[in-house]
C-alpha cells in the first residue's frame, strides 16, 4: 500500500509539472534564504517594517498597492505597527471620497494608494505573480525545494542592473541580468543607502532589496502564517486519524483474512 | 437494486413498516450501504470515495466563496483579493477550492487508469464507463470555467484560446464562438455565463454520479481478478464478497484520511504550486502573456491539440480530401475531442475476453506505455509549441490513438492470456493464504 501511495504522490507531483512554466528566456535568479520559507517559516516583523519603509520612500513614487488595506499593517504576523502609527501612516495619503465630493486623508480602513505611473505595475500581488524557479526542464520540480521564487525574483531584479542602457523608440531600457530578455524599462530604483533604517540595520543594496521583497511577500500573502499553522494542525490531526483508521481497518479485516489462511 | 443475491432490509417495528410501505427509503439506504462487494478489491479501488469527497468539498467551499465573489470584469479580481484578505477564513476556503480541483483530477485520472488496466469498462459495465466519461467531460467544463472566474491573465487568455477552438469548426464555428462568449470577445457577458454554468454543472455531475453508482451497483463492482461474483445463491455470493459496510467504508475512509493528509500539506504549505503566477495579474485584454498554459490537468489533451500542425501528413491529407474544410486548427480540435472519444469507446474497441490486465501479458506493457505517454504529453503540453516538443507531442498523440484504435482491437486476437483464478474467493485466498504473509 505504501508503494501505491508513493506512486500516487510522485504522480501528483509530476502532474503539477506544466503549470509552473512561465516566461521562456528567463534571467538569472539567485535563491535567498528568507525567514518565512519552509513549513515553519515566519515573517520577520522588523524586516517587514524596513521593507515598508523602502516601499514608501522609493517604490511608491511610481507603484501602488491598491488591493492591500492599510489597517493590515497592524495585523499580527505582519509588520505589526502600533495602531496610532498606522493611522498616521494612512493620513499621509489623500483619497477622493464620493460622499464628501472632496479629498480627505486616508484612514486605516482605506487601501494603499494605486500607483501614479500607468506603466508601473501594481505591487499588491507582485511576489506571487512572478516565478523565480522553473527547472529542471521546465518541470517546476525545483519549486518544491526552493519555493516558487517570487521574492527571489524581486531581489534579483533589484540587484541585477549592470549599468548598461539603450534607447529604443524613445524609451530607455536598462540591462538587467534577472529580467526575461535582459532589458527592463524600469530605471534602477535602488542603489544602496537609499533609506536610513530606524533600527540601524544595514542599508546596503542587497539588504534593502531583501527587506522590500519580504514586505511584498507579506503584502501578497498576508495570511501565510495563519495558513501554515492551519496546515500544520490539519496534517497532525490527519496523521493521528490515519493511524487510528489503519488499526481499525486491520482489526475489521482480520477475521476475513484469517479465514483465507485456513482455506 | 443489486443483481448479487444478499439480505435485504426487513422493517421490524410498526413505525418502520409504516414508512416502508409508503417510502422505502431506509431499504434503499440499507441496500446501498450493505451492497455485496468483491473482497479482493485492492487500493486502486479507493478513488471513487475520494472523488465523491472532492465533489462535496468543491460544492461546499464553492457555495461559501460565491457569497463573497462578484462576477463582473471590473470587480471580480478585487473580490477574490477581498476573499483572500478580509473574509474570515476566506484564504483557506479559496485555496481549498483551487487545490481541491487538482485533487479531483489526480483522483479521476487514477480512477480512469484503474478502469483501463482492470478492464472495468468491459461488459456489462459499458454504461458505467460512458457515464463516467460524461462526468469527466463535465468536470473539465466546470474546472475550465472556474479558472476564468478570478479574472486573472491566465483566466482571460485561457478563455480566449479555448473558446477560440470552437471558432475553428468550419462554417458554423464563428457563430458558435460568439454565442458561447456572448459577444465578439471574452468580456463581462462571458464571465457571467461562465459563473452561472460553473455553479450549475457540479449539480449535474452530482446527478451523473448517482447514475454512475446506480449502474455499477446493478452490475456489481469489477475487481482486480476481473472474474464475476458467483450469483447462484446467497451463500455462494457470500464467499466472494463482503458487505460494503463496514469493510470497505473503513478501508476507504482510511485511504481518504491519508490522501487528505497530503492534500492539506499542499494547501497549507504550497497552495500556489499548482497554479500559474500570471493569474495573480489582473486580466488585461491588451497584454498577451508570453505563454498561455492551461491548468495541469488539461495539458495532455492540450498537447494533442497542438501536435497536429499543418506540416503533418495526416493533416495535409485531411485538408486535401475535404477540399480545405478540415484545416490544421480544426484537425487539432477534432484530435483533442477524439482523444477522449476513443477512450469512451474502449468497451467496444477492446476485443479481449479477459477483463483484468493482470492476466494479459502483452496488454500490460502497452498499458504502462500509455500511462507514460499520458505523463509525457502532460509535460509536452506545458512546453512551447516548437521543436523538439512538437515532435514529442505528435509521437505521444499518435500512440494515444494507436492504443485505442489499433492495439486494443489487435491484442484480443493475438494475445494468449494467462490463467485467471476461477473465483474471487480463490484470488483472495491465493493472496492472503500464503504462509509467508
Amino acid at each position: 500500500m505504501l508503494k501505491k501511495l508513493a506512486i500516487t504522490a510522485v504522480a501528483a507531483l509530476t502532474l503539477s509539472a506544466g503549470s509552473t512554466l512561465a516566461a521562456g528566456a528567463s534571467g538569472h535568479i539567485h535563491d535567498v534564504d528568507f525567514s518565512f520559507e519552509g513549513p515553519f517559516g515566519k515573517f520577520d516583523q522588523m524586516q517587514l517594517q524596513r521593507g515598508l519603509q523602502v516601499y514608501t520612500e522609493v517604490c511608491a513614487a511610481c507603484h501602488g498597492m491598491k488591493f492591500v488595506p492599510i489597517r493590515t499593517l497592524s495585523d499580527e504576523g505582519g509588520p505589526q505597527l502600533p495602531e496610532d502609527q498606522v493611522r498616521a501612516y494612512a493620513a499621509q495619503f489623500d483619497i477622493y471620497d464620493a460622499e464628501l465630493d472632496d479629498t480627505r486623508p486616508r484612514t486605516p480602513a482605506d487601501k494603499f494608494p494605486a500607483g501614479g505611473d500607468p506603466k508601473a505595475p501594481d505591487l499588491s500581488l507582485m511576489a506571487k505573480a512572478r516565478a523565480g524557479f522553473h527547472g529542471p526542464y521546465g518541470s517546476g520540480m525545483s519549486q518544491l525545494f526552493n519555493g516558487i521564487g517570487g521574492p527571489e525574483y524581486i531581489v534579483s531584479i533589484l540587484t541585477g542592473y549592470t549599468g548598461e542602457e539603450k534607447e529604443e523608440a524613445g524609451t530607455t531600457f536598462y540591462a538587467n541580468t534577472a529580467f526575461p530578455g535582459g532589458w527592463i524599462a524600469m530605471p534602477p530604483p535602488l542603489s544602496g543607502e537609499d533609506v536610513e533604517f530606524a533600527d540601524g540595520h544595514s542599508n546596503e543594496l542587497h539588504h534593502e532589496a531583501e527587506d522590500l521583497a519580504a514586505f511584498l511577500m507579506w503584502a501578497a500573502e498576508p495570511k501565510m502564517m495563519a495558513r501554515q499553522h492551519a496546515g500544520f494542525v490539519a496534517v497532525l490531526m490527519l496523521t493521528i486519524l490515519s493511524v487510528l483508521l489503519y488499526l481499525t481497518n486491520k482489526r475489521i479485516w482480520a477475521p476475513v483474512k484469517k479465514a483465507a489462511k485456513k482455506a | 437494486m443489486s443483481g448479487i443475491p444478499h439480505d435485504h432490509y426487513e422493517p421490524k417495528t410498526g413505525a418502520e413498516k409504516w414508512l416502508h410501505s409508503r417510502l422505502p427509503i431506509v431499504g434503499l439506504l440499507y441496500d446501498t450501504i450493505m451492497i455485496p462487494t468483491p473482497k479482493n478489491l485492492n487500493w486502486m479501488w479507493i478513488w471513487g470515495i475520494i472523488l465523491t469527497f472532492c465533489l462535496a468539498l468543491q460544492i461546499v467551499t464553492g457555495i461559501v466563496l460565491v457569497m463573497h465573489y462578484t462576477p463582473h470584469v471590473s470587480l471580480a479580481f478585487a473580490s477574490v483579493e477581498h476573499i483572500m484578505r478580509d473574509v474570515n477564513g476566506g484564504h483557506m476556503l479559496r485555496y481549498l477550492h483551487a487545490n481541491g480541483a487538482s485533487l479531483f483530477f489526480v483522483a479521476v485520472y487514477l480512477h480512469i487508469f484503474r478502469g483501463l488496466y482492470y478492464g472495468s469498462y468491459k461488459a456489462p459495465r459499458e454504461i458505467t464507463w460512458i457515464i463516467g466519461m460524461l462526468i469527466y467531460l463535465c468536470m473539465m467544463g466546470t474546472a475550465f470555467m472556474g479558472y476564468v472566474l478570478p479574472w486573472g491573465q491566465m483566466s482571460f487568455w485561457g478563455a480566449t484560446v479555448i473558446t477560440g477552438l470552437f471558432g475553428a469548426i468550419p462554417f458554423i464555428g464563428e457563430p458558435i464562438q460568439t454565442w458561447l462568449l456572448g459577444g465578439p470577445a471574452v468580456d463581462n457577458a462571458t464571465l457571467n455565463r461562465f459563473f452561472s454554468l460553473h455553479y450549475l454543472l457540479p449539480f449535474v455531475i452530482a446527478a451523473l454520479v448517482a447514475v454512475h453508482i446506480w449502474a455499477f451497483h446493478t452490475t456489481g463492482n469489477n475487481n482486480p481478478a476481473g472474474v464475476d461474483v458467483r450469483r447462484g445463491s446467497k451463500e455462494e455470493a457470500k464467499k466472494d464478497t463482503v458487505p460494503f459496510w463496514p469493510y470497505f467504508v473503513i478501508k476507504d475512509v482510511f485511504a481518504l484520511a491519508v490522501v487528505l493528509l497530503v492534500f492539506f500539506a499542499v494547501v497549507g504549505f504550497m497552495p500556489n504550486y499548482l497554479g500559474h503566477p500570471d493569474n495573480y495579474i489582473e486580466a488585461n485584454p491588451l497584454a498577451t502573456p508570453a505563454h498561455i498554459v492551461p491548468e495541469w490537468y488539461f495539458l495532455p489533451f492540450y498537447a494533442i491539440l497542438r501536435a497536429f500542425t499543418g506540416d503533418v501528413w495526416v493533416v495535409m491529407f485531411a485538408s486535401w480530401i475535404t477540399g480545405g474544410i478540415v484545416d490544421a486548427k480544426f484537425f487539432g480540435v477534432l484530435a483533442m475531442f477524439g482523444a477522449i472519444a476513443v477512450m469512451a469507446l474502449a468497451p467496444w474497441l477492446d476485443t479481449s475476453r479477459v477483463r483484468s490486465g493482470r492476466y494479459r501479458p502483452m496488454f500490460k506493457w502497452w498499458f504502462w506505455l500509455l500511462a507514460v505517454d499520458f505523463m509525457v504529453l502532460m509535460w509536452a503540453g506545458a512546453m512551447p509549441a516548437e521543436p523538439p516538443y512538437s515532435t514529442i507531442s505528435l509521437i505521444g498523440a499518435t500512440y494515444w490513438f494507436a492504443y485505442f484504435l489499433v492495439i486494443l482491437p489487435l491484442l484480443g486476437v493475438i494475445e494468449k492470456p494467462t490463467a485467471a483464478p476461477a473465483t474471487i474467493e480463490e484470488d483472495f485466498n491465493d493472496h492472503y493464504g500464503k504462509p509467508a504473509e
